[in-house]
């Protein structure tokens, strides 16, 4: 990296520095942890889309699907199995779904092995309406008797009971096996279609969590999921952190809330350096200059001997299960899977504004762009409606105008990201912190 | 007669629902398609433009009836109809001027339109959501029904009714009418000509003394008029809501790209393609099969392959699908 550019880089980082630390002071620390813990997330979503879209030019907007399959890893790892529904019917469960990858397994093989004709055209619509009946048979008796024990506290299969923290990498895991049957399909075909392709199956994935209750509750979330760090209460309850909190000149239930957000951050900032300190070798190893240089000229990397195609496939998955571990992250910070909070805007198009603001191709922008831009998410609502009502000052007060204006005041984040994105699009391509 | 019970239950829940749905997504599919075909990106801001353009509508028709102005029988949408189309056109231009032309002059990859759509469409969005914020409006007036299901059982003596909505019946008259002066236009007037002569070899077309400028006005135009049609057809029938017409972006896009990406002839083969298989797999076709089988022989379950909630995923089947076995779509689209 230059001088010029590293100057740049460490002021800016400064400046959101100052933002995060004026927040704490006007508003309160809490607040400002509050939002620097969901900024730590961002900016581990936005170093994954990064290395999709900076190393390689991947245009993927499924990224709300690959964060929701990272918080369902939390759910699946985490939370205690439900032992009186695997009895039921986790067995009927399982068997269906085996059923149904076997169908789709031997369908591909049939299509594979058989040569052309219409004796093939027969065997693949057997095999796929026998199967689909089958599975349906099967599936449906075990989830119905799954779902219907104790519906009101749990009716799903629960999970393995195992540590949170198992759950991040797992949903990186399961972020990467849904990466990789939609890279097969959509890549090495025209850059939209990943777009398309990847928009589809967010929307499928969000379907599939608020639909199938006995994976995990679906539109009756998941709440109460185990937390790597200790409960507040607990910590208030603790004569030695009530002693340290004295020490500190602060109430142990103030005290307390810090703490635990702190102990979250060092947890997320450790993930966060590590993937940065990963992501930085892989860009600057001959690996990176291999994926940039497709990037830059497929046809001449292609000319070279480099499988464009494959490349683009493995960059993709590394990407997506940086996504899915931050999905993961988010859970757990939460505590609760609730699929209806799941929107496009917010989890998806957001993420690509603080990208693309960010500095696409630059690891250390991605994640600038991540804090800035959350960080500006946040604060313009309250903004947002201060200058609503400098506006609607001078209104009557019953005036519908001023009431609907005031109302709509949350609207104005969307069309001020939009803008965000435009004038950096047209003015700054190349980010805040561009590509040296 | 059992025969007859079953075929009237298939028309009323799948056919009819299915053709008027079909119709509002190749009207959609056609504006995502021309846009493609002569800016060459794929428009992720239809799905709101689409929303704007029904929220204008919108407003004019419920100013129109405080005015107590009416249609008769027919919804009072149609007289705004051209006032939406209109102030859309105007924001789209706009949009071109602001946004698009710029990249255009500096010839940019279609990835960067496609990014710069994304932005148009987080501003679109939040002026549709500012002005008439999020909830489900209802906009259409006049008679409801063509035929209602009782009229029809009284008129047939059949046990099943057949429901034939005045909005299913407008979409399938307004978008014939639309896709007939659309062709009309692209096939024999010189002006159309030219925009296919643009889609198909840009370079000869601009050595021909076509003007782009012109063309990519004209084009946004159009759109405005097939993504407000489309709109307000798609509210008639259903409901407005903005985050609806966000997420009927996919199923738009798979009808364009199932169809052939910037053949328009392409687009609407797509559209009832997409609208009848989504209505068909998460229909339950338990009613149907049992007027066809002996009482014994009567199904237990619903016969619904999907239910209703994974209508994406039978969209995104068939994309995947197409994508796999033929990426340039069923009517050969301009490029892989």
């Amino acid at each position: 990296m230059s001088g010029a550019v590293n100057i740049r880089a460490v002021a800016l980082f400064a400046l959101v520095a100052i933002l995060f630390i004026g927040t704490g002071i006007v508003q309160s620390w809490n607040t400002s942890l509050t939002i620097l813990n969901m900024g730590l997330i961002s900016a581990i979503m936005a170093l994954g889309v990064n290395i999709q879209w900076g190393y390689a030019g991947l245009f993927n907007v499924g990224v709300m699907g690959f964060l929701a399959l990272g918080g369902l890893a939390t759910v699946l790892v985490s939370m205690d199995p439900v032992g009186e529904a695997w009895s039921a019917g986790g067995l009927g469960v399982i068997l269906g779904l085996t059923l149904g990858a076997a169908t789709i397994i031997a369908a591909i093989l049939t299509y594979q092995k058989m040569p052309a004709g219409r004796m093939r055209g027969i065997a693949l619509l057997v095999i796929l309406v026998g199967g689909f009946f089958l599975f349906r048979g099967v599936f449906d008796a075990g989830v119905e008797a799954v779902e219907s024990v104790d519906p009101s506290v749990s009716g799903y299969l629960g999970g393995l009971g195992l540590p949170v923290l198992v759950a991040w990498p797992v949903g990186g895991l399961l972020a990467a096996g849904a990466a990789w049957i939609i890279g097969k399909t959509a890549l090495g075909l025209r850059s939209d279609y990943l777009a398309i392709a990847t928009l589809g199956i967010a929307e499928i994935i969000i379907a599939v969590l608020k639909n199938e209750d006995w994976l995990a509750r679906g539109v009756k979330n998941v709440i109460g999921i185990p937390r790597p760090v200790p409960y507040e209460v607990d910590l208030q309850a603790s004569e030695s952190f009530q002693n340290f909190a004295a020490s500190m000149g602060s109430d142990p239930v103030g005290a307390s809330t810090i703490t635990v957000k702190l102990l979250y951050a060092a947890l997320f900032v450790t993930v966060l350096l590590v993937l940065i300190w990963l992501s930085q070798k892989a860009l600057n190893s001959p690996w990176g200059r291999m994926m940039r240089a497709i990037r830059d000229n497929e046809v001449a990397a292609e000319a070279m001997g480099k499988d464009v195609t494959r490349r683009h496939l493995q960059v993709f998955i590394l990407g997506s299960a940086v996504i899915g571990i931050a999905g993961a992250m988010m859970t757990t910070l939460d505590s609760q899977l609730v699929p209806s909070s799941y929107q496009p805007l917010r989890f998806t198009f957001l993420i690509w504004v603080m990208v693309i603001v960010g500095g696409s191709g630059n690891n250390w922008g991605a994640v600038l762009g991540g804090f800035l831009i959350w960080w500006l998410w946040v604060m313009v609502e309250p903004i947002g409606l201060w200058l609503m009502q400098g506006i609607t000052a001078g209104m009557d007060e019953g005036s519908a105008l001023r009431e609907h204006l005031l109302g709509s005041a949350a609207h104005m984040r969307l069309m001020t990201m939009g803008i965000i994105l435009l004038l950096v699009l047209r003015f700054s391509p190349k980010g805040l912190i561009p590509e040296r | 007669m059992d025969f007859l019970n079953a075929l009237v239950a298939l028309a009323n829940f799948v056919l009819i629902p299915a053709t008027a749905y079909g119709a509002q997504l190749a009207l959609g599919a056609l504006g995502v398609t021309l846009i493609y075909g002569i800016l060459r990106f794929s428009n992720f801001a239809h799905g709101d433009t689409m929303a704007f353009g029904t929220m204008v509508v919108i407003l004019v028709t419920w100013w129109l009836q405080s005015l107590g102005i009416s249609l008769g029988p027919l919804p009072t949408a149609l007289l705004a109809l051209p006032v939406g189309i209109a102030v859309t056109g105007l924001l789209l231009i706009g949009t071109d001027k602001v946004v698009y032309r710029f990249y255009r002059q500096q010839k940019a990859k279609p990835i960067i339109y496609v990014i710069a759509s994304l932005g148009v469409m987080f501003v679109m969005n939040g002026i549709v959501r500012f002005i008439i914020g999020v909830d489900d409006q209802r906009f259409a007036d006049g008679e409801r029904f063509i035929i209602s299901a009782r009229d029809f059982r009284e008129m047939t003596g059949l046990d099943e009714g057949l429901a034939f909505r005045t909005s299913q019946g407008l979409t399938i008259v307004v978008a014939i009418i639309a896709v007939a002066l659309l062709f009309w236009f692209l096939n024999r007037t010189r002006t159309g000509k030219s925009m296919r002569a643009f889609s198909d070899n840009e370079d000869l077309a601009l050595l021909s003394g076509i003007n782009p400028e012109r063309v990519v006005l004209i084009t946004w135009l159009i759109v405005a008029a097939l993504a407000t049609t489309a709109g307000v057809l798609y509210g008639l029938d259903k409901s407005f809501k903005p985050f609806t017409y966000f997420q009927l972006l996919l199923p738009i896009f798979a009808s364009a790209i199932v169809g052939g990406l910037g053949n328009p002839l392409g687009a609407i083969l797509g559209g009832f393609v997409i609208a009848y298989s989504e209505v068909a797999v998460t229909y339950a076709f338990r009613k149907v099969v049992g007027y066809l089988l002996p009482e014994s022989l009567e199904p237990e379950g619903l016969l619904q392959l999907l239910s209703t909630d994974y209508k994406f995923a039978v969209s995104f089947g068939i994309l995947l699908i197409v994508l796999l076995f033929r990426p340039t779509g069923i009517m050969k689209g301009k490029s892989v």
